[in-house]
């Protein structure tokens, strides 16, 4: 539980941080696609090139990085067998009925796995050098049009914002229920899967009664501070557009036209 | 003049539950450090949400200064009326402290120069000026606490309550926040209510009022409740050990000043051997 680094931000000073959310924002959607458009190596190679190029700018200790795939690992580990076992290849080195090891078989489960690791990593990479606010004005201001249609978009921003904000109290809280629950011989370890998921019960239902107390209290405390949803209220952060932006920009674009560039004159599959 | 004043103010959570203030005549005087003493369900806290309307007095009137409270004047009143409460996670709306400091000035529509003044003078009054970018989970409870009267404070508010924002802090953390109240009292000029069950938390309040069962049954000079022992046993106040100490050696006629404070004490020991 310890591991889930999603939400939290990592707070040094430098160049991925200081980038405008909005574009960050953007520029993830841009690597996501440009991801999913990769069809061979060459593709992924150049999308896990432009990352290690934000690792180094991000000046993220690269343990930490690494720490966000191991959140998934048990994902990638079990769609890389599953497509171990049950790719339909030509070279085959080992066979037992309808499972068969195969060498394309192997090619493609390590593409899917590196797949899925650059977009962990990635995505850990926006939470990690945005801070909540930031990546909640940024969603409020590429969100802007839905205020047309009179979508509360400002309420759904700190929403999330909040959300992300209680993340680390409420896995906290998860791991104190927990050690209290073992205290009194509760059991989590052994089982099978349905009698571990009855176990989570005694967790969860502290949990929750707990997570509506803390909303009421916050409230209670936002009310306190005046706060009433209403369009009076004013930002002190203001989204600014600078160069840096400019050049995060570029390369996003160089990245996506090479990918795709890639696809069309490098078609060798993986 | 009268910072809060609560009249005749009767109050229950629901229609037919038991009343948790009734007929209340409590005042606050502007600039005046008020420690409200009392234990668990005293009704201590009711007063803190009755001060700035989160509740609203099912009769009597609660004023801040001279308005009495009402949906229509409730905003403003906020403004005045700054509540920390108890538990410093579940009050911090951002995650870096500046963000979290601003969310007040944010809300009462104040232009963005003035959020980043009022955010440096929240700061540096709670002494966390050096803190500005940090992130606030990592902090400690003091720390939090303190982010959380910054909060508060960058709304200017003529009047901070602490709705028992020292119960879940460790005995330094608790220092830091009566230190950080006592000096906002002293030179901001702010009038402090300090909701609490230490009693060594009252000792530096300009008055102590002690609350039992929605009903103020002590009051006066914090030294002066502290010597009636015996009375506040029966509201389930427990003096502290240097508290019983002393009032003992008074009894057996040593001159020691009143104090909770097991190094002034000894001092005061000292003086008379």
């Amino acid at each position: 539980m310890k591991d889930v680094s999603f939400g939290q931000y990592y707070p040094v000073d430098s160049f991925v941080h200081r980038l405008d959310p909005r574009l960050k924002l953007l520029f993830l959607i841009a690597y996501i696609v440009a991801i999913f458009l990769a069809s061979n190596f060459y593709g992924l190679a150049v999308c896990a090139g432009v990352l290690v190029f934000i690792v180094a700018f991000a000046r993220i200790p690269i343990g930490k990085v690494l720490r966000a795939v191991k959140g998934v690992v048990f994902l990638v580990v079990f769609t890389a067998a599953l497509n171990i076992l049950f790719y339909n290849g030509e070279t085959v080195y080992a066979e037992w009925g309808i499972i068969s090891i195969t060498k394309e078989g192997l090619i493609f489960s390590a593409f899917l796995a590196l797949r899925l690791a650059l977009l962990v990593v990635c995505s850990s990479l926006l939470t990690y050098t945005t801070t909540p606010v930031a990546l909640t004005d940024g969603v409020e201001s590429l969100l802007t049009p839905l205020k047309w249609i009179r979508f509360p978009v400002h309420a759904l921003a700190l929403v999330m914002s909040i959300a992300l904000r209680f993340i680390p109290v409420l896995i906290d809280e998860t791991e104190r229920i927990k050690n209290a629950q073992k205290a009194r011989g509760a059991d989590f370890e052994s089982g099978n899967l349905f009698k571990r998921i009855r176990a989570m019960v005694p967790i969860l239902v502290p949990l929750l009664l707990s997570a509506f107390r803390r909303a009421e209290e916050l409230g209670d405390a936002m009310e306190a501070r005046c706060y009433t949803g209403s369009n009076q209220r004013t930002k002190y952060k203001k989204l600014r557009f600078g160069w840096r932006d400019l050049i995060a920009f570029l390369v996003g674009a160089a990245l996506i036209t090479g990918v795709v560039l890639m696809k069309i004159y490098l078609p060798a599959p993986y | 003049m009268k910072a809060i004043e609560f009249e005749n103010v009767t109050f229950r959570y629901e229609e037919d539950s038991p009343f948790v203030i009734q007929k209340l005549n409590f005042s606050v005087e502007e600039g005046e450090f008020v420690a409200v003493l009392g234990h668990n369900g005293s009704g201590k806290s009711t007063l803190a949400r009755l001060s700035n309307g989160l509740l609203v007095p099912d009769a009597g009137a609660v004023r801040v200064f001279g308005v009495t409270l009402s949906d229509e004047t409730m905003f403003e009143a906020r403004k005045n009326v700054g509540v920390v409460f108890q538990n410093p996670d579940n009050q911090t709306v951002a995650t870096i402290v500046e963000d979290d400091v601003a969310f007040g000035a944010e809300n009462v529509g104040l232009p963005r120069e003035e959020i980043g003044k009022r955010i440096d003078f929240a700061l540096r009054a709670v002494g966390m000026q050096d803190y500005r970018n940090a992130t606030v989970a990592r902090l400690s409870g003091g720390q939090k606490q303190r982010i959380a009267i910054a909060g508060v404070l960058a709304l200017k508010p003529r009047v901070v309550i602490l709705d028992e924002s020292t119960a879940m802090l460790d005995p330094r953390g608790r220092r830091e926040i009566v230190d950080v109240v006592t000096r906002l009292n002293k030179e901001e000029g702010i009038t402090v209510v300090l909701i609490t069950h230490f009693m060594e938390e009252a000792l530096l309040a300009d008055r102590a009022v002690v609350m039992n069962r929605g009903e103020i049954v002590m009051q006066g000079k914090p030294a002066e409740i502290f010597e009636r022992q015996e009375e506040l046993l029966t509201y389930n106040l427990a003096l502290p050990r240097i508290g019983v100490i002393c009032n003992s050696l008074r009894a057996a006629g040593m001159p020691v000043e009143n104090t909770l404070d097991a190094e002034v004490l000894a001092e005061e020991i000292a003086k008379c051997v």
